[in-house]
């Protein structure tokens, strides 16, 4: 169960290749009328039921929030993925009838910024497009710096320099070109606000340098999804439920939580919302926290997992569950 | 020591040396010694990219300690209100990465916050502590008129004249608590007058 996300019936209406990763999905409503109003950064989960199997995963909003006709997302093929973005890849196609849940924000603009400075990395671009037209359209005040491996996959780089301009900074990895973070962040002026969109590694370098140079934490927003990783398959008894289950190795603990018929609250499946958190009972082993929600205190003491994206090995786990 | 009220009371806490290269400290009166025990736990170097603002009380106390600790910049100003446009001349320069600390009494810290708030610094950012008198800023709802250094309860508005309960709620955005007439169905009912604010 998805606390506050209704689902929404809708329909792919269109199927569009970016580049040789990337592509993205448009969804309406099957009724016809408009979509849930959203603000920029916020995402869906999109289930895709393939076969027996149902996958949950989030994807950032990524069109205007001032267009509810349609939602779009867009999704990088992984090919060493848990099989979510192939499925979406290979089998999605205009016509086919989705469900979504509501839109859900866990990484908004903060609005009394007087600047807004985004950081993507890649596919972390997604969140930004909403929040640049979010901005554009009040005449907010913001400049993105975006990070792409070659130019060919710097998705929509091209529809932002023409939507943008200098607002747009480019940077390619292949050719050696690389933000200059720490000049960037000392020459803000009071009030500016950081956003930070991309892979792991970058994530944790500006929020890093951030905090070296004196950004209070309150003005530094980042999201990452951590997609679960797989792991050793491990058992785990539900004490509340009264069940014992197997978590396989490229399943979740929430997914097989769920496929046990217990329906825990979620909402990003990503390690970041903390509606999941789950308390521990006891354990004889070793937690793998994957999260970005718990403190590594709580991380240390073992009284705490996020089913969505950590795991366990050892002779038992018992959660109150 | 300001004590938890309501939730719109502000409740300071104890400086604490944070990352980053420019800090700007503001204090008055004894608010020199919070700065003074900060120093003790901040990094070899923390003063070399510090500026101290300082108002010193009646007593003309704390200067020497304060210059002791060698900061960047050293500036001793009269009054809150003589120092104000150079404030905020520093802060429409300031980058990200400022970090602004503020001791002493209470109408200083709120004043300073008020500035800092302007400037689009959110109030979860400043460090603060409270040392000193506890003279409330009050701003009249009837008139709007503001009375510095309030230290009776009630009190009486220096503007229209009225005699004001002094409330726990504060504003940041005018830095003032809020007064209200406490006999306003009949005046001539007159309270005993107390001082509670020292």
């Amino acid at each position: 169960m998805s606390i506050g996300t209704t689902k929404l019936d809708v329909v792919v209406s269109d199927v569009v290749p970016v580049n040789d990763l990337v592509t993205r999905f448009h969804f309406r409503r099957r009724d016809g009328e408009l979509l849930p109003i959203f603000s920029g950064g916020a995402h869906v989960v999109v289930e895709m039921r393939d076969g027996e199997r149902t996958r949950l995963n989030p994807y950032s909003l990524m069109g205007s929030p001032l267009d509810t006709r349609e939602y779009t997302i867009s999704v990088r093929r992984d090919d060493v993925g848990r099989g979510g973005s192939l499925f979406m890849h290979r089998h999605v196609r205009p016509g086919m009838e989705m469900v979504v849940s509501y839109p859900v924000n866990l990484f908004s603009l903060d609005l009394r910024a007087r600047k807004h400075l985004m950081l993507a990395g890649g596919i972390g671009i997604t969140p930004f497009m909403a929040q640049t037209a979010q901005l554009a359209a009040e005449g907010g005040n913001f400049e993105l710096h975006y990070t792409c491996r070659t130019a060919s996959l710097g998705t929509y780089a091209d529809v932002l320099r023409e939507r943008y301009g200098r607002r747009i900074r480019l940077y390619h990895d292949d050719r050696e070109e690389r933000i200059e973070l720490d000049r960037l962040l000392s020459t803000q002026p009071l009030g500016t606000h950081l956003y930070v969109c991309g892979p792991a590694g970058m994530i944790n370098w500006v929020r890093d340098r951030a905090a070296s140079l004196g950004w209070p934490t309150e003005t530094v927003h980042f999201e990452h999804f951590a997609a679960p990783q797989p792991g050793l398959p491990f058992d785990v008894t539900l004490a509340v439920s009264a069940k014992t289950i197997r978590v396989d190795e490229q399943q979740s603990l929430l997914e097989a939580i769920e496929a046990a018929g217990v329906d825990p609250p979620y909402l990003c499946r990503g390690g970041v919302c903390g509606q999941c958190e789950t308390n521990v009972i006891s354990s004889d082993g070793r937690f793998i926290h994957n999260d970005h929600w718990l403190s590594e205190e709580e991380h240390r003491s073992g009284k705490k997992i996020m089913p969505c994206v950590s795991r366990f090995e050892g002779r038992s786990l018992v959660l109150e569950r | 020591m300001a004590a938890k009220s309501i939730i719109s009371r502000p409740v300071y806490g104890t400086l604490g040396p944070q990352p980053g290269k420019h800090h700007l400290f503001i204090a008055d009166a004894e608010g020199a010694l919070a700065i003074r025990d900060m120093a003790g736990s901040a990094p070899a170097g923390f003063f070399d990219g510090a500026e101290i603002v300082f108002i010193p009380g009646s007593d003309g106390k704390h200067i020497a300690a304060l210059e002791m600790l060698k900061p960047a910049q050293f500036h001793q100003a009269p009054s809150f209100a003589s120092l104000l446009p150079r404030l905020r001349q520093t802060l429409a320069n300031a980058h990200m990465g400022l970090r602004l600390y503020l001791a002493g009494t209470e109408g200083l810290i709120g004043q300073a916050m008020q500035v800092a708030l302007e400037a689009g610094i959110d109030h979860t950012s400043i460090q603060t502590e409270h040392r000193g008198s506890l003279a409330r800023r009050m701003q009249c709802v009837h008139c709007k008129g503001i009375t510095e250094n309030v230290t009776t309860q009630p009190a009486t508005c220096a503007h229209c004249g009225l005699l004001l309960l002094v409330r726990d709620h504060y504003s940041r955005r005018i830095a003032a608590f809020q007064g209200v007439c406490i006999n306003a169905e009949d005046r001539s009912e007159i309270p005993p007058m107390e001082e509670v604010f020292r």
